[in-house]
Parts: C-alpha cells; sequence; structure tokens
C-alpha cells in the first residue's frame, strides 16, 4: 500500500487503468441495461416496476461501498499520513453522495407503485438518509477551512465517526421490522432471487463498480493536478514577490 | 480523578461567572416548546399527541445551542493549548468539559421537561419516562456534539457547519427517546427502549472522547 502513496506512480497507475475500467463500465452498465430492460422476466408480485431494481441495488451497494472506501482511506490518512489518502477520501464522497441520492430517488420512484407512497420513516429509508447527510457534512468541513490539511484532517475523523452508520444500513431489515424488504442476494447459502434476474442485477453491480473506479481515478488526478497547479501559482507568487525589490 | 473534577469545576465556574448560557438554553427550550400550540392549534388531543416528538426535537435543538461555546472560548484564548499541554490525557480533558457541558445544559433542559409537558398536555403516565430517557439521552448528544465542536474549532461558518454534522448523528437518540415516551403512554413496557438508549449512552462515552481528543489535536496543530 505504501507504494501506491507516490503520486507519480499513482497518476501512471491511474492513466493505464482508467481507459479499461471506463470502457468495462460503459459494457456492463449497456449489458446490464439491456439484460434489466428486455431479457429479464416481469415480477409476479411487482410486474415491470422490479426493473427499477436492476439501478436502485447496485446504487445502494455503491453508495455503502463509497462510504467504506471513504472511511479506510481516511483512516489511512490519519495512520500513516498519506497524502494521497486525504485526496482519495475527498474524491470519493460526492461520488458517493450521488449513488446515496440516485438509490433514495429511484427507491422512492418504485415506492409509489409498490407501497404507494413516496417515502416511509422505515429504518432501512432513514438510515440511507443519514448516509446522505453524512456526506453532506464531510464535503462541507472539507471546504471549511482555510488550510485545506485541516479540512482533510476534520474530515477524515468525521468519516471514521459516521462509519457506524454502514453496519445499521446493513442490518436495519434484519434487526427492525421493516417495510423495506429483506437481504436477497447477499445471504449465506444460495441468493433467493431468479437466475434470471440476478444477472442483470450482477452486470449492473459490476457496471456501476467501474463506473464508481473510473470516476474516482479521474476525480483523484484532478486533486493532484490542481495541487500541482497551486503550488506552481504559489512558486509563482513568490518569485514575484522577491523580484519586484530587484527591478526598483 | 482528581484532575476529571478540576477540570469540570473550571468550567462550571467559568459558566457561572460568565452567566447565562444555561438560562439561555433553557429559555430557547421554553419558547420554542411555546410556539407549538401557537403553530399547530391548541387542541388537547392533538398537542398531547405530538408532545413527546415536539420536547425531544427542541431539547435536541437547544442542547446544540451552547455547543459551539464547548471549546471555541478557550481556542480562543489559548486555554486549550495550555489544557492539552499538561499531563492530563486530552481524552480525560474532553469528557470533564462533557460533563460539565452536560450539568449546565443537559440537567437544566431536564428539569424544564415536566413543566412543558404538562403545558402540552401529556399524559401522565409519560413522565417518568421522559425524565429517564433525557437522562440517559442528553449525555449522549453533549458526547456526540462535543466531537462536532471540536471538528469545527476555526472553520468558516463553524456554528451552521456544526449543526450539518451533528444533527444526524443525533437521530438515533431521537428516535428511541421518543419510541419510549410514547410506549409509555400507551401503557406497553418501556424497558428495551431504555436499554437501547443506555447502550448509546455507553458506546458514545467509551469512543467520543478518543474522536473528540483526535480532532481537538489537529485542531491545535
Amino acid at each position: 500500500m505504501h507504494r501506491f502513496a507516490n503520486p507519480a506512480r499513482f497518476l501512471r497507475l491511474a492513466s493505464a487503468i482508467l481507459p479499461w475500467s471506463s470502457a468495462l463500465s460503459a459494457l456492463l452498465i449497456s449489458a446490464g441495461l439491456y439484460f434489466a430492460l428486455f431479457h429479464s422476466p416481469a415480477d409476479y408480485q411487482q410486474g415491470e416496476t422490479v426493473r427499477i431494481m436492476y439501478v436502485h441495488v447496485p446504487s445502494a451497494w455503491l453508495a455503502m461501498a463509497c462510504y467504506s472506501t471513504m472511511a479506510l482511506s481516511s483512516a489511512v490518512a490519519l495512520i500513516w499520513k498519506h497524502p494521497l489518502a486525504d485526496l482519495i477520501a475527498k474524491a470519493a464522497s460526492p461520488i458517493g453522495a450521488s449513488f446515496t441520492f440516485l438509490c433514495l430517488v429511484s427507491g422512492s420512484l418504485w415506492g409509489r407503485p409498490m407501497w404507494g407512497t413516496w417515502w416511509a420513516w422505515d429504518a432501512r429509508l432513514t438510515s440511507m438518509l443519514i448516509l446522505f447527510f453524512l456526506y453532506l457534512g464531510h464535503m462541507a468541513l472539507i471546504n471549511a477551512f482555510d488550510d485545506p490539511s485541516r479540512g482533510a484532517k476534520a474530515a477524515a475523523i468525521l468519516a471514521l465517526t459516521g462509519f457506524v452508520n454502514i453496519p445499521i444500513i446493513k442490518f436495519s431489515v434484519d434487526w427492525w421490522n421493516t417495510l423495506h424488504q429483506p437481504a436477497s442476494v447477499s445471504k449465506f447459502g444460495m441468493p433467493s432471487i431468479d437466475p434470471a434476474m440476478l444477472l442483470p442485477l450482477l452486470l449492473m453491480a459490476l457496471g456501476f463498480t467501474c463506473f464508481f473506479v473510473t470516476m474516482l481515478l479521474i476525480r483523484v488526478r484532478t486533486e493532484i493536478i490542481a495541487s500541482k497547479l497551486r503550488a506552481i501559482r504559489m512558486t509563482q507568487i513568490h518569485t514575484a514577490h522577491v523580484a519586484v525589490p530587484v527591478t526598483e | 480523578m482528581s484532575r476529571l473534577f478540576g477540570i469540570i469545576h473550571r468550567d462550571l465556574r467559568l459558566a457561572l461567572r460568565q452567566g447565562s448560557d444555561s438560562v439561555m438554553v433553557v429559555t430557547f427550550f421554553v419558547l420554542t416548546v411555546v410556539l407549538f400550540p401557537f403553530g399547530i392549534g391548541p387542541e388537547a388531543n392533538i398537542l398531547e399527541r405530538v408532545s413527546s416528538g415536539v420536547l425531544w426535537v427542541t431539547a435536541l435543538l437547544a442542547s446544540m445551542l451552547s455547543l459551539d461555546r464547548l471549546f471555541q472560548a478557550d481556542y480562543e484564548d489559548g486555554s486549550l493549548e495550555l489544557l492539552a499541554l499538561t499531563p492530563t490525557p486530552l481524552e480525560l480533558l474532553v469528557l470533564g468539559k462533557v460533563t460539565a457541558h452536560w450539568l449546565t445544559t443537559g440537567l437544566p433542559l431536564m428539569v424544564a421537561a415536566p413543566v412543558l409537558a404538562v403545558l402540552l398536555n401529556m399524559n401522565a403516565d409519560g413522565f417518568v419516562t421522559l425524565l429517564l430517557t433525557m437522562l440517559l439521552g442528553t449525555p449522549t448528544l453533549s458526547l456526540i456534539g462535543a466531537m462536532g465542536a471540536a471538528l469545527v474549532l476555526g472553520a468558516r461558518r463553524g456554528g451552521v457547519l456544526l449543526s450539518l454534522l451533528v444533527l444526524p448523528l443525533y437521530i438515533p437518540v431521537l428516535i428511541f427517546g421518543v419510541g419510549a415516551i410514547d410506549a409509555a403512554v400507551q401503557g406497553l413496557p418501556v424497558q428495551s427502549h431504555l436499554l437501547i438508549l443506555g447502550g448509546m449512552l455507553l458506546a458514545a462515552l467509551a469512543l467520543t472522547p478518543w474522536a473528540t481528543a483526535a480532532a481537538l489535536r489537529q485542531a491545535l496543530e
């Protein structure tokens, strides 16, 4: 892991991975959408609305995976003080917030015909909403300080504290008697879902993961370039400052 | 232990001498609760139905009011730096300051809550549970809030940011606090709600001082 903390090495690695991950995510998502929309059966209870699930479930998984990535890199940033880990946490939080938002919106669109309501104050939904607020708080805290490194550290502590929410989201359907259905894919033994439905779901999940990796790499690369630009500008200002008395 | 009491003593004396923080918090609590009968109308049965939620939400907002003063004053005049330099572990210092914060805000809120419950026409069966949930819940609020207060030290617009950080983490306390009172009013067992509130208090007591101390350390760097 310490090997990849070097920004130059990271940039080389990122430009090697990026074409693959972006092509793979385009391929997987379009294949997943094709299977989800045309080549999977309608549910015997939910009818055609079950197809919303192929977007809803992967975005919920990614929302949590993204937070876990953020918390992990925050821990790395606090323990080993890798500057890259701070950048990864900073880059991950808007992506995670978008996935959480997508999950909430698609769930709400699904809930209207199925539950007869856009929103229910149920444990799974509420904990997901808290996750969304945690992402917002994280983004706000990063940008609240004049010194970016202080913002990064404060946000890292917040990300680690907020991690208590992730197991609550995961197990909320088991702990409370919720309106939201319990897990049907990630449980011991065989998943209780038809293979014809599992295929598009897994394709979409993999596609979303590749998309997340692509976005994360692009954002981290942009952050590295931005900090380089900042450094160049600072030296320019500095040299200009020094140069003035010489010309006078 | 004596150091812990020393810090609590110092903060309490400061709060008493500089005056009116706890008075203001309680006044805010009373005023906002009194706004509700005007807002939703004075029908006794509606007020009774919403009383537990109104009391808990306003208590939660009131306890957040004084949070930004928790470390800010000491941070600005430099005494926080001196306190951090003493051999006392920073975690213990945090615990002391949180205790003082609870004594000056949580405890007055607890005292005021039953009176307001009467004003909101709450069923008398809920009173004991209201006090118990406040007793278990408000220290958790202070502990979580202290972490937020330490994180925003020196930030721009710290006060607004603080509410954004802390309110999502307050939601579980609110849910179980209100749940317990509603259960008591309906004559259902309240023990499980109270146990969960107690569990959250213990978890916050064990974990948040570390996070708060870490946040203070990076603020003082």
